[in-house]
């Protein structure tokens, strides 16, 4: 294996751990409520510019991280109290247009609070490169992969062990037959917008050292979360995962070897070439349609 | 003879000639106008989307690429090549149908979720493509495009555009309402409320929706030319992503499968901004609002709504007994 093949699997397995963090957002919203959230990018930048404001005013990480990620969950909250849930029974465009809308209404009130520029977040742990096969990765990329790796274990746990986690999952498969055996999924639905508003917080928290944050920072996130998850089939957790970290090394991957102009264009190629021989993604259930 | 005017292909026709015709008395001046004629182009665009959205029930978060592809087209062969504009529109528009037809058909056996996304890629690929080849679409900066000719006769001005576009709009609008009347657009209803359920009574549904994906991409192609020879000028904004979503926004938002519905949505949407502007810094989540709140407090649309609301009046006192549906 080269050093550059390294740097580049290195650098993607970076950039694909935010966007399966991302993508996990997608599907618990997904499986609760069958809605896709295309807001879920704006919780990345509302992570990553709350974490910026508060650090600015002195805060420690270890305090101003937390808050960032309730300040995101809250407006997760908010988004279902006031947007969802009202419209319950909606067709699926009309709630893609809702969560579009309510994107478009968040980055407006970002660009109000906040302002256009671009602000960077000092790494975690210092920024001395550090060496590994050949390789350089920065410190702050450990913690991405890190961090999003504990997640991963932590979600499985929660969905595998808690009776909450079950009663999400269960929602997720047949949400009559959870309601008929007592469980509160009105609750479950709510819950899950705070959950991926959370995940949503966090990555644009690890990836601001890296690539800066800004107003508008979550639709391009946003979009290419939507992508994984798609591609590693809706709804599914391993698939969000998996999804995310193809299309991280991908991406990287062409941007060395082929072209960097259509980096941002390589999401996309892939999940219409999959799409068009794997109509419900890598991972997502197969099946006839009922009738 | 009444109950023939009140039919949408003959009432509403007349209806929108009339307003058409008589928009001019309060367009006081250059600006209105140069509003009317945007109104008109996307009013073209949102009545071809309408068809595939509203009709055959399939989604697009795309065609902003199949009117910037239109725009770019008409710009780059009659701009830079010199080619007469109609003809570098007539090839233009050979090409989007041709794109439309190739990739529609793989796409469209997707649902759902899943049709989004891929047509939120096709879209997104085309304006990448548009920023990234600068030799061709000058990239972010954008093109000059020459003014409409057709023989020796220049199109220019607002006051001429306003009543090309009101033709082309009247003549998009008939065109829609006879497919839909017609037995290929009882097929796509067929298809919207069941595609199994169509297929069994022997309607070739991948048949039927590809032919309204390219229906509808021309539409969006045509008035992306059209678009480019007015204005002078393209930008790759026009066939961003976010361009997509204001198309997808006009037609659910003046109502789904009302041709009419999506006349309206491409009214209020395209003049709404303008409006919007007073509000300078706060522009942008007033926008958001609407488009949430529309969507909460009106999930149908405007224009059904609105029909509904006049139909439950005008039945209610003849038998109030009815049980309502």
């Amino acid at each position: 294996m080269s050093a550059q093949f390294m740097q580049y699997l290195l650098t993607g397995l970076t950039v694909g751990a935010i966007y399966a963090l991302v993508a996990l957002g997608f599907s618990i919203i997904f499986n609760a409520s069958h809605v896709i959230n295309f807001a879920q990018g704006e919780f990345v930048m509302i992570g990553g510019m709350t974490t910026v404001t508060l650090t600015a005013a002195g805060l420690p990480y270890l305090l101003a991280i937390p808050l960032a990620i309730a300040a995101a969950a809250l407006v997760g909250l908010a988004l279902e109290k006031f947007a969802v849930e009202p419209a319950r029974g909606a067709s699926v465009i009309t709630l893609i247009i809702i969560t579009i809308g309510a994107s478009i209404f968040l980055r407006g009130l970002a660009m109000v609070i906040w302002d256009k520029r671009f602000h960077a977040l000092k790494p975690f742990t210092g920024d001395t490169p550090i060496a590994i096969g050949g390789a350089t990765v920065l410190p702050q990329s450990l913690w991405v992969i890190g961090v999003t790796l504990a997640i991963v274990l932590a979600l499985s746990w929660f969905f595998g062990r808690t009776l909450l986690g079950k009663a999400m999952l269960a929602t997720s498969h047949n949400r009559l037959a959870a309601q008929l055996v007592g469980i509160n999924v009105r609750m479950v639905l709510f819950l899950s917008f705070g959950l991926s508003a959370a995940l949503g917080a966090v990555a644009g928290i690890l990836i601001a050292p890296i690539t800066t944050t800004s107003y508008d920072v979550g639709v391009m996130l946003g979009l290419k979360g939507f992508a994984s998850a798609i591609l590693g089939g809706l709804g599914s957790g391993v698939g969000a995962v998996v999804g995310g970290l193809v299309l991280g090394i991908a991406e990287t991957m062409s941007a060395g070897y082929i072209s960097s102009a259509y980096k941002d264009a390589i999401a996309f190629v892939i999940i219409l070439a999959v799409l068009f021989f794997m109509p419900s993604g890598l991972f997502g259930k197969r099946g006839s349609e009922r009738v | 003879m009444l109950s023939r005017l009140a039919a949408p292909r003959t009432g509403g026709m007349l209806a929108l000639a009339v307003v058409i015709a008589l928009l001019p008395l309060v367009l006081s001046n250059k600006y209105f106008y140069d509003i009317a004629v945007l109104v008109g182009l996307n009013a073209i665009v949102c009545v071809g989307l309408n068809l595939l959205i509203g009709y055959a029930g399939q989604i697009s978060l795309g065609h902003a690429g199949f009117f910037g592809a239109g725009a770019y087209g008409s710009a780059i062969l009659a701009s830079r090549y010199g080619w007469p504009p109609l003809a570098a529109m007539l090839a233009t528009t050979l090409a989007v149908a041709a794109l439309a037809f190739l990739v529609g058909r793989p796409i469209l056996r997707l649902k759902g979720h899943y049709l989004a996304m891929a047509t939120l890629g096709l879209g997104i690929i085309i304006f990448m493509v548009i920023t990234t080849e600068d030799r061709f679409t000058g990239g972010p900066d954008g093109i000059s495009v020459v003014p409409l000719s057709i023989g020796g006769f220049v199109l220019q001005g607002e006051r001429l555009w306003y009543w090309v576009v009101g033709a082309l709009l009247l003549l998009a609008v008939w065109l829609a309402l006879n497919l839909i009347e017609s037995p290929a657009g009882r097929a796509l209803r067929a298809l919207h409320s069941s595609e199994v359920g169509a297929e069994v009574v022997g309607i070739n549904a991948a048949e039927h929706k590809l032919m309204v994906f390219v229906i509808s991409a021309v539409f969006a192609s045509i008035a992306g030319s059209l678009a480019a020879h007015y204005s002078g000028f393209v930008t790759p904004g026009k066939a961003a992503f976010l361009h997509s979503i204001e198309l997808v926004t006009m037609v659910v938002f003046g109502g789904m499968a009302s041709t009419f519905g999506a006349v309206v949505g491409a009214a209020v949407l395209t003049t709404l901004p303008q409006l919007l502007t007073v509000f300078e810094d706060y522009e942008m989540m007033v926008f958001g609002a609407v488009m949430m709140g529309t969507m909460i407090f009106l999930p149908r649309g405007v224009v059904p709504s609105v029909a509904r609301l006049f139909r439950a009046r005008r039945r209610e006192p003849a038998d109030h007994a009815e049980t309502r549906r």
